[in-house]
């Protein structure tokens, strides 16, 4: 409901903005007769626009940095945007669309439709992605690791694939990595590796609501005695969804439990010096970094 | 049945409401206009110049005395007070947790739904996204009529293409768009009587409130502080839409508060008015809030207090001259608009506002001349850690939002926000949505641009906050003390709802709409509506049955007793 549209729609109570718009449309079907059919958003319009990048900035500050970060180089919440491939496509026309649209099935919200931010026009989005480039690696940095050697430790000695899926293969209790690669900064996987607790990762998102649920830590004990420990898939006021270590669903009522405890310590164990060499963590780092790369 | 519900249900002439005793049906007053009636109005209507209190529906003498007909919800808050207090009583802490939903209403419609709906006889009235109204049989929930304007594709709504909800008098409805403009609406056919451009909205203006009525009057404020506006509140006349009055909530050169704006800042310093005013008949007094100058988050540019940004305004509503007014956040830089309802209380001798404002403090202010009693946080507060000598808090030097970010409770989004307090008269508490959420203030020094944002800065959560939580809260308005607190599992924009059957309704953002008791905080009931609640609950009697509504994802939810 939110796109933003090429034309404004004249107002019919002005002629003349009736008559202008007419002779608008009936010049550009003839520039459209006479040019190549290139669609308009194909590329952006202001692409190498040092003003319209500077504009973009504001806008995105406005807009895209509460999840994203300051200097697109993301946050807790939003992907690292300084990555030359991006997630969802990396061509002008991919990134109109994410920013207008929104990703489906993610936190990423359709062009204005939250409480952050403001809309922006079709002009903003494009001032958006001049900033966006002029941020962005040229090419993403070839990671320093053996990422073979990573991909051993992951399903190996260092046990990630215990909780961990990559492309289907792995444990369920934590995230899902397949895409952390190509959407988190360098800085924010070796952060996750050596203090998982320091930021939470983000699990469900639910389209109106503001904050996704986080990965946090939970103990019961049931009524009848039993005890379990795992992590929150959802929780509200009243219920609680969550998986244990077994990777068992268990729903709850929580007035029901004989007792509830929640965390922000992590269930992930964090990975020192000692668990994992610096050699490794960059092994490792190297495979996430390269799983993601399609 | 509730007896004592049955003998509050006046019709619109005063007579019992044909539907409680359950026995003889008979159309709503609206509906039973004679011909003679009918001839009548319409020789009146000539004669007088469509004078609309003569033989209209809802007469200024009903908006003056709602809490006569409790079954009707006749404005936003429910009554000029501002209590959002529903005196229906049917409904109540012995029977609240057989609540069952009755019908919902789907606008089909994406983002917030924010309206509160009015019920007047029978029929409910209400706004949806994208500048929808409808009307709808209030007993099933079909549509009577439905109404949509037709928007251009560059309005500049800042946080969403919502509506707060409709004023109604006489036989018209009256709606605030996205474009700024003010229309009434045949409260009949749901078809345009008048439009009238309040302002050209590609200057960042916008309309999202609920309008007031006030006598022949339909007062409305604007939306697009974040746009580098200039402020105003105007009055149109119901009957032709002829604007009455307007006031800049930013004085022009020579007038007094002009001098708190540093050189031109004051064309652009944006102090918004976008949320319902209340009204008190006894001094002629309305009561308005405004929002944040402009640019919201740097200070740069415009030194001084910016008045009236961050207001509390008390009008003359026949002439929209200001009588007195009450700043909260002077220079503010952190977004800490006022537009929270300005609650009016009275206590013996005491007449009063109660405002819990979105910078984290309760005030309670005498409405006769704007004196401040005192002022108590009522959530987490680091903007400020000082008062001036009336008592009114003091920003820190050291709060304001730096190049590289500043951590500042509460955040933007504020202590509370739009969303609707209420008063309780019978357990004499204030009820409040309270957000435990503070966030990095980081400023950019960004140029004006007509009808483009106007921020200056951006802001985000701040990780080591986390988890962001939030409360209801029920305060004593005498102390500004905490009562109790019923905790949200995160920060929500729902509004409270207080009613005689001693509860308290809310939302959260996981969902639920929930019954709480109002004396003590105990949850009664919840439903799953299965969207974050991004509005305020009324209630409302038809047929001598209580209902409850609430707004949700793209649904009006009703509930009621089985």
């Amino acid at each position: 409901m939110h796109s933003a549209k090429n034309v404004g729609l004249p107002d019919p109570q002005k002629p003349r903005a009736w008559a202008a718009a007419f002779f608008t449309c009936a010049l550009l079907l003839m520039i459209g007769v006479l040019t190549a059919p290139l669609k308009a958003q194909d590329k952006n319009p202001l692409a190498g626009d040092p003003k319209a990048a500077k504009l973009g900035e504001f806008e995105f500050r406005a807009n895209c940095a509460f999840c994203h970060g300051l200097g697109a180089r993301g946050g807790g919440r939003g992907p690292d945007l300084t990555r030359a491939k991006k997630r969802h496509g990396s061509t002008d026309a991919d990134l109109f669309r994410t920013i207008n649209d929104g990703v489906p099935g993610t936190a990423m919200p359709p062009n204005g439709a939250t409480q952050q931010g403001v809309g922006m026009t079709e002009e903003e989005i494009w001032q958006v992605i001049s900033y966006i480039r002029s941020v962005e690696k040229k090419a993403d940095a070839a990671a320093v690791g053996n990422a073979a050697h990573g991909k051993e430790l992951f399903n190996g000695t260092a046990g990630c694939s215990m909780c961990h899926m990559i492309q289907g293969k792995g444990g369920r209790i934590g995230p899902d990595l397949s895409a952390t690669g190509s959407t988190r900064s360098t800085d924010y996987i070796v952060e996750s590796l050596r203090s998982p607790g320091r930021r939470l990762a983000q699990g469900i998102s639910e389209a109106m609501k503001e904050f996704s649920q986080e990965y946090e830590t939970v103990k019961v004990e049931t009524a009848g005695g039993q005890k379990f420990m795992g992590v929150v898939l959802n929780e509200d006021h009243f219920t609680l969804q969550m998986m244990d270590t077994r990777e068992q669903i268990h729903l709850f009522e929580k007035d029901k439990l004989r007792s509830f405890e929640k965390s922000r310590e992590s269930l992930m164990p964090a990975y020192d010096q000692k668990t994992l060499s610096d050699k490794d963590l960059q092994d490792l780092v190297a495979y996430l970094l390269g799983v993601g790369v399609q | 049945m509730n007896g004592a519900i049955e003998e509050r249900f006046l019709d619109s002439a005063g007579r019992p409401f044909a539907g409680a005793k359950g026995k003889k049906k008979r159309r709503p007053a609206s509906l039973r206009m004679t011909v003679v009636m009918r001839l009548a109005f319409l020789v009146s209507a000539i004669s007088v110049g469509f004078a609309l209190d003569v033989s209209a529906q809802v007469t200024l003498q009903r908006l003056l005395d709602s809490a006569k007909e409790p079954q009707n919800w006749l404005m936003y808050s429910g009554d000029y007070a501002g209590h959002r207090f529903s005196a229906l009583d049917q409904i109540n802490a012995s029977n609240a947790a057989m609540l069952v939903p009755k019908w919902a209403y789907q606008t089909m419609a994406g983002g917030k739904f924010e309206t509160t709906p009015l019920v007047v006889d029978g029929i409910l009235y209400g706004t949806g996204q994208d500048n929808r109204a409808f009307a709808l049989d209030a007993r099933s929930g079909r549509p009577i009529w439905q109404y949509q304007r037709a928007l251009a594709a560059d309005i500049r709504p800042c946080c969403g293409r919502v509506n707060r909800g409709l004023a109604i008098l006489g036989e018209r409805v009256f709606l605030g768009t996205l474009d700024a403009h003010v229309l009434a609406l045949d409260a009949k056919t749901g078809n345009v009587v008048w439009d009238a451009t309040a302002v050209d909205y590609r200057r960042g203006y916008s309309i999202t409130l609920a309008p007031l009525v006030i006598k022949n009057l339909v007062l409305i404020g604007v939306s697009g502080g974040e746009y580098g506006i200039r402020g105003f509140i105007d009055a149109y006349d119901a009957a032709t839409g002829e604007r009455k009055w307007r006031f800049y909530t930013i004085p022009g050169p020579g007038e007094p508060g002009h001098d708190s704006w540093e050189g031109d800042s004051w064309k652009i310093g944006g102090a918004p008015a976008w949320i319902t005013g209340t009204y008190d008949p006894a001094t002629n007094t309305t009561f308005w809030t405004t929002g944040n100058p402009s640019p919201s988050n740097r200070g740069e540019g415009r030194a001084g207090d910016n008045l009236y940004s961050n207001c509390l305004l008390a009008l003359d509503p026949d002439t929209g001259k200001l009588k007195w007014y009450f700043q909260f956040s002077k220079h503010d830089e952190h977004d800490y608009d006022a537009t929270q309802v300005p609650v009016m209380v009275d206590q013996g001798e005491r007449h009063l506002i109660l405002q819990a404002n979105r910078n984290g403090f309760f005030y309670l202010i005498d409405r006769s001349n704007g004196k401040l009693e005192f002022a108590n946080p009522f959530a987490k507060v680091t903007w400020s850690d000082s008062k001036d000598a009336s008592g009114a808090p003091i920003a820190r030097k050291d709060a304001s939002p730096t190049l590289e970010g500043n951590r500042v409770c509460p955040g933007a989004a504020g202590a509370t926000n739009w969303m609707s307090p209420t008063y309780d008269p019978q357990t004499q508490l204030f009820y409040v949505t309270a957000r435990e959420q503070c966030d990095v203030f980081s400023t950019a020094p960004q140029p004006y641009e007509a009808g483009h944002a106007y921020y200056g800065s951006a802001y985000f959560p701040n990780d080591d906050a986390a988890p962001f939580t939030g409360a209801l809260r029920a305060i004593d308005p005498n102390t500004g003390k905490l009562k109790w607190e019923w905790k949200h599992p995160s920060p929500t924009w729902a509004g409270v709802l207080s009613t005689a059957g001693g509860l308290v309704f809310t939302g959260d953002a996981e969902g639920n709409f929930i019954a709480l008791e109002a004396g003590s905080s105990k949850a009664l009931w919840h439903f799953q509506c299965g969207a974050s609640v991004y509005s305020s609950p009324m209630s409302f009697a038809i047929d001598g049955k209580q209902y409850v509504a609430v707004a949700a994802g793209s649904a009006l939810f009703t509930f009621g007793l089985p």
